[in-house]
């Protein structure tokens, strides 16, 4: 039964991916739209093929063969070591076969956040090589960690802690990897021409197609509830009776998300902005998926009204303040939508008994083991992520050309527009 | 700046499992956590600040 539910949970995430590129195409301008696409493709192909080259080797299951070092008596897990190429993966087993494959999927949503971030000037060719290795190297280390038996599983064992860092659908492992990679990028590809002006003021750069930004939020919500289904079932080993609650919290943690982003943008700027709430829509999803399972549904509201809150605010702010330009709001939805689902966990989170052996709320513990990994992903992924995408950009040059900027990337890098029938307006060319 | 700053970070990370190592006791712990936390937000706030773009050096 509960297989079952698995393998249908494992089937609705590639819904997810697809409403991320979605979301991320309708966001960029139309000159932008088709390479965003193009970009969206290459990473999944990218992000998979490294994962099964190198990057499960160093993830690997829970319970398999792993690096484990001994620091004052307690043990710490650091990396697993599995062969290369899921060599040493029973593949045609049912369990360890649908694993994988849902790790794959985890994998490929990752590397389509950074896309949002770098967005209207990031090359194809290195957008390939970044995605790379975030699949091979960063998202792996950081899911071991987390979700394979790594040390920030077990510190409720090894430490008293909880029970361990708890992140059930992915928030901090997928989501605020893939944010926190996607400030790398932002940072290392610089603003795009035109975006400030002479003074650093922020220009508006809108939105080509809200629906499209707005269907992908429905297609991300059918999506979601499969990828936090999985989550539950196959990484959190929660009881199949919980997984209504799975459904209801994913849903309720987007809507009220949305509204409170409706609200804030109709109270800022006098009318509900479209692609703010679908930025809120998305970041309610990221923050509720570390305790899909295991919060109450009014907790899962406040979850999902304090990330509608933080995400237009953190949007509005670095963009403004800190240079940060982030046409998909990457940053903000994923990475800051991440962290607060994590430190929530630690506050709303009521473990049942069936799957943690003892039942109990959250005590100073599993905060401390949610600040933890919180502080792993900004003190350990943020470097790692930044220092290896400098290093590739001294080798491959990660922005485009500013010619190629102005035509746009569709015409400079694809040969072709995406909608050849549109006038262009010739001021778009001009330098602020 | 930024490499301070993401020295800052790293220093911090340090400070958290420093934290796990040698402390037992749950409120000192959680004190050399949230310590260590802060030390990577000033960290954060100095890569921060040392990417946002002159004025007149934008594109």
């Amino acid at each position: 039964m509960s297989a079952a539910l698995a393998a249908a949970a494992v089937l609705l995430i590639p819904l997810t991916i697809a409403g991320l590129a979605v979301i991320n195409a309708g966001l960029v301008r139309s000159r932008n739209a088709a390479h965003l696409m193009m970009a969206s493709l290459c990473a999944v192909g990218v992000g998979a093929a490294a994962y099964i080259i190198c990057g499960f080797s160093w993830q690997g299951l829970a319970g398999g063969p792993a690096s484990v070092i001994s620091v004052a008596g307690r043990d710490w897990n650091w990396a697993a070591r599995q062969p290369l190429f899921l060599s040493g993966v029973n593949v045609t087993g049912f369990a360890q076969g649908l694993a994988v494959w849902m790790q794959i999927l985890c994998v490929a949503l990752a590397t389509m956040i950074p896309l949002g971030g770098g967005a209207e000037r990031w090359r194809l060719s290195a957008m390939c090589a970044s995605t790379a290795l975030l699949a091979g190297i960063t998202y792996p280390l950081f899911a071991h960690w987390a979700w394979g038996g790594g040390w920030l599983a077990q510190l409720g064992v090894n430490y008293g802690l909880g029970y361990g860092f708890v992140d059930v659908g992915g928030s901090g492992t997928i989501h605020c990897v893939g944010g926190l990679t996607a400030l790398a990028m932002v940072w290392i590809l610089g603003p795009r021409r035109g975006k400030y002006s002479a003074d650093g003021l922020p220009m508006a750069m809108p939105a080509h197609h809200a629906v499209f930004a707005l269907f992908g939020c429905l297609l991300t919500w059918a999506g979601w509830v499969g990828l936090n289904t999985a989550g539950a079932l196959l990484i959190g080993a929660i009881d199949p009776g919980r997984l209504g609650l799975v459904g209801i919290n994913t849903t309720l943690a987007a809507g009220s998300a949305a509204l409170m982003t409706a609200i804030v943008t109709r109270i800022r700027f006098g009318r509900p902005d479209a692609s703010l709430t679908a930025n809120g829509w998305v970041a309610g999803l990221v923050a509720g998926s570390a305790g899909c399972a295991l919060v109450p549904p009014a907790a899962a509201i406040v979850i999902g009204l304090i990330a509608g809150l933080l995400a237009p605010l953190a949007i509005e702010n670095l963009e403004s303040r800190l240079s940060i330009d982030d046409p998909g709001g990457a940053v903000s939805v994923h990475a800051i939508g991440g962290i607060w689902g994590l430190i929530a966990t630690g506050m709303f989170a009521r473990f049942p008994m069936e799957s943690f052996g003892a039942r109990g709320r959250s005590d100073v513990g599993q905060w401390v083991a949610q600040l933890v990994g919180v502080a792993t992903l900004l003190g350990f992924v943020l470097p790692l992520s930044y220092g290896l995408n400098r290093l590739l950009d001294r080798f491959l040059p990660q922005r485009a050309t500013p010619e190629g900027e102005r035509q746009g990337l569709d015409l400079h890098e694809l040969g072709a527009p995406a909608y050849p029938e549109f006038l262009t307006h010739s001021d778009e060319f001009l330098q602020r | 700046m930024r490499i301070a700053g993401f020295l800052l970070l790293i220093a911090g990370w340090f400070l958290v499992l420093s934290a796990l190592v040698l402390l037992r006791a749950a409120w000192p712990q959680a004190a050399f956590v949230l310590a260590g936390m802060a030390v990577e937000a000033l960290g954060l706030g100095m890569v921060l600040r040392s990417h946002v773009t002159p004025h007149g050096r934008h594109g």
